[in-house]
């Protein structure tokens, strides 16, 4: 049996080479990656500065594809796949609170660009620690389409927040 | 459409006015865009090379379930080529192009399993976390058989390769590339390339993931490097490890940001307790690099940067240039100009398993780019980048990938896998101004939304064949002795054929065919010579003919003159050869591309000189 039992658990076949946290973290991570999504797409709505925008544009295109790998593989294994509106009613490492996202969409000009990179670079060490988590949970991360996204993760995020604290240190006023 | 695509275009002009944007990207209207889709029925198109055979994959590894049986890079010795593959690998005997025959198929769960080859000894690379010491498939239960880093074959029977060390480093090997010792044929060294972090002491002694860079006892931040006596493989081991990611923390934080330790940060009031300073953001590993043996060098495509490593002492690199681009989302693979004069990197945006070729995709990330080195000061300078003229679905994965240089005389050419995007051939010889020469491409492996899926696959789910999301492509396509091979990863094994066209001759295509190797690592890359041949000759006059680079009734007088003695032997040829280049030597002066006139006049000298 894989899915979902009637109380809401992960369940998982014999034999299989995932595990509950592998689950877990695709699932959280399509949370995770839509809220970062819905953040990317507040930037090109206000016309974030050219360097922001291109940052927002790339995040949007990567993780969109990305959501759709993770849900081909939840659903492959006939588990429960979350939707993009899933960062609604999910909460993980990193993610924007209310009051942070209230704070976000209140901005404009380089207060905006400041708030979002600074967002940014807190939902981006989040997914890292995601990441973390996964790779301390016993067996976890040996099926290889999880291993291999969960790298990729780690390699990508971690450039973009170098990137990220460049475009800090360069906005006007610092 | 294109209207989105213009104006991230322009935006990307306004980041980085410097660089020259060589196409005008992407056409729907080329014949790529739009195939039928379909795993072994879809639809094919080809330009300026033909397909000369198509095998599926083998038995073992013939089924869909995400990445677990993909086909990963290619191998070349004699008559075999080594496949990798998520799951083990295959043996091709490639005798007859037509027909390749499997000589033998291993299986052994190793992703991502790229091969290379010298002599009898075949090294695989393992990473995944579901490798084994054993091979088996069911996962490591015991961390004590996990198996990371590279894996040796000896290969002295291809119908029954050995498996004879698993060689286990601290961060496994998402890809490795030999480097020959300097003096002793004896010895080789391999360098490995893993992206993940390091193992726990308790896995394998002595690694250590940390955050610090000059921890030299930290595992991260560090090229490993294996040393292989071949007549003793059993005896390869870790020597060294080159630390050339110092200093390359890329992310100065901003000014603003309180000094460590007193107080405040990432949205921390005054006062607040302090936050630990964060972690470093340069690269911690390479994902591959690209050995040049003869010219001492390797180009290191390291997440982040790309670099530029002396390698006259394999066990001790040192770095010399680096560069980084933030419009490369993760710089990936690296091949060099014959000349070792320019880079082409590529950039593996969407970690090589998303559709990063559609009509809005980003054109800068995704692509190549190609820099130029310094001669003297061997710094990088970052030229165009280079994307695929078509639009590709969302249903194709499709990114650059790997590739090797096709053995034109005096010009740059790269054969390349865009996984989905299929194979593309391109030229970097004016490096602002890349451009295609040839391609083939199929339609998507799964079907394109709206069109109907049967009821059976839909309820197998998303793993099993017919299903959506199924990731393929060519992993690498290479030149091997006047043929291409492009590795599929669900479909199978592709061999190739460039065709004349007006961008690259017949006399072009023989001088290529001209070149022929006993073995290929595309990793570590051969330094390219060419026999002295009239089709190599005639290479540098149909180029000065195409690029208007010497007078018309000159190159007709050159033409002339070596039909006629082609028609000689002996003697005779050497001396009408000789007379031809002192008459080439006076063209020089006045050419268009005096430079190329000279490598014309020298190849007919070097002919002359073998003609006897």
């Amino acid at each position: 049996m894989s899915g979902m039992d009637m109380r809401g658990h992960i369940m998982i076949p014999e034999g299989a080479i995932y595990t509950v946290a592998d689950v877990e973290f695709m699932q959280g991570m399509i949370a995770h990656h839509a809220q970062a999504i819905h953040m990317s797409r507040m930037a090109e709505e206000r016309r974030a500065n050219a360097r922001v925008l291109r940052l927002a544009v790339k995040i949007d295109q990567s993780q969109v594809a990305e959501i759709r790998i993770m849900q081909d593989w939840l659903r492959g294994y006939g588990q429960v796949a979350p939707d993009t509106s899933s960062w609604r009613t999910m909460t993980m490492p990193g993610m924007l609170t209310p009051e942070q996202l209230k704070t976000l969409d209140g901005a404009s000009g380089v207060a905006f660009d400041r708030a979002f990179l600074n967002l940014m670079i807190q939902h981006h060490e989040g997914a890292l620690q995601m990441v973390n988590d996964l790779f301390a949970a016993p067996r976890a991360g040996q099926e290889v389409d999880v291993g291999v996204f969960a790298n990729d993760v780690v390699v990508v995020q971690t450039a973009e927040i170098g990137l990220m604290r460049q475009m800090l240190a360069q906005l006007p006023g610092n | 459409m294109r209207n989105t695509r213009s104006l991230l275009a322009l935006v990307a002009f306004s980041v980085v006015p410097s660089l020259l944007a060589a196409q005008t990207y992407p056409s729907g209207s080329d014949p790529r865009s739009g195939l039928k889709s379909g795993r072994l029925d879809g639809g094919e198109v080809a330009k300026n090379m033909r397909l000369v055979s198509f095998s599926q994959k083998p038995a073992q590894f013939d089924s869909a379930r995400g990445l677990t049986f993909i086909n990963s890079d290619l191998a070349f010795g004699g008559n075999y080529v080594y496949q990798g593959n998520f799951a083990g690998f295959t043996i091709w005997d490639i005798s007859n192009p037509v027909t390749p025959k499997i000589v033998s198929v291993v299986s052994c769960i190793t992703s991502q399993g790229d091969p290379s080859v010298i002599g009898n000894l075949l090294f695989i690379s393992a990473e995944g976390g579901g490798n084994r010491n054993d091979c088996a498939k069911g996962g490591v239960q015991d961390p004590k058989d996990h198996m990371a880093g590279v894996r040796i074959y000896d290969v002295s029977d291809p119908k029954a390769p050995r498996l004879v060390k698993n060689v286990q480093t601290c961060k496994g090997s998402h890809t490795h590339t030999i480097v020959p010792h300097p003096k002793d044929k004896g010895i080789v060294y391999i360098y490995i390339s893993g992206s993940g972090a390091a193992r726990p002491d308790s896995e394998v002694a002595g690694c250590k993931s940390g955050t610090d860079p000059a921890d030299e006892s930290n595992s991260l931040y560090r090229l490993d490097v294996i040393k292989v006596p071949l007549a003793n493989p059993e005896k390869a081991e870790v020597v060294t490890g080159a630390r050339i990611f110092t200093g390359l923390d890329a992310a100065p934080r901003a000014a603003s940001r309180p000094a460590r330790g007193g107080g405040g940060g990432r949205g921390g009031a005054p006062g607040a307790p302090a936050v630990p300073a964060p972690a470093p953001t340069g690269p911690r590993n390479c994902h591959d690099v690209t050995a040049y043996p003869a010219m001492k060098l390797l180009a290191g495509a390291c997440g982040s940067y790309g670099l530029l490593v002396d390698i006259s002492n394999p066990e001790k690199p040192k770095r010399i240039a680096e560069k980084a681009d933030t419009n490369f989302s993760l710089w990936h693979t690296a091949v060099f100009s014959n000349d070792g004069s320019k880079v082409v990197f590529s950039d593996e945006w969407g970690g090589g398993t998303s559709p990063m070729c559609q009509a809005n995709s980003m054109m800068e990330m995704g692509g190549n780019t190609i820099l130029s080195i310094d001669p003297k000061s061997k710094a990088y300078t970052q030229h165009a980048y280079y994307k695929i003229p078509s639009v590709q679905t969302a249903q194709e994965n499709c990114v650059s990938h790997n590739g090797g240089l096709i053995p034109v005389p005096g010009r740059d050419v790269l054969v390349q896998g865009w996984y989905q995007g299929g194979v593309s051939v391109m030229e970097f010889t004016d490096p602002d101004h890349p451009t295609e020469l040839a391609y083939f491409d199929r339609g998507s492996i799964d079907p394109l939304p709206g069109a109907d899926i049967p009821v059976a696959a839909a309820a197998g789910g998303g793993g099993g064949r017919g299903a959506r999301g199924t990731i393929g492509g060519s992993w690498g396509a290479y030149w091997w002795n006047g043929l291409i091979y492009s590795s599929e990863l669900d479909r199978g094994f592709d061999i190739l054929e460039m065709l004349p066209s007006d961008k690259l001759s017949a006399n072009e295509l023989a001088a290529a065919k001209l070149v022929r190797m006993t073995d290929y690592n595309p990793q570590s890359q051969p330094h390219l010579t060419w026999p002295a041949a009239f089709p190599v000759i005639r290479s540098y006059l149909d180029q000065l003919v195409r690029d208007n680079g010497m007078a018309t009734a000159r190159t007709s007088a050159v033409d002339q003159a070596l039909t006629a003695a082609e028609q000689q032997t002996g003697r005779a040829r050497r001396d009408a050869l000789n007379a031809l280049a002192k008459q080439v030597d006076r063209d020089v002066a006045g050419a268009k591309d005096a430079a190329r006139v000279k490598a014309m006049a020298s190849e007919i000298r070097r002919l002359a000189a073998a003609s006897r």
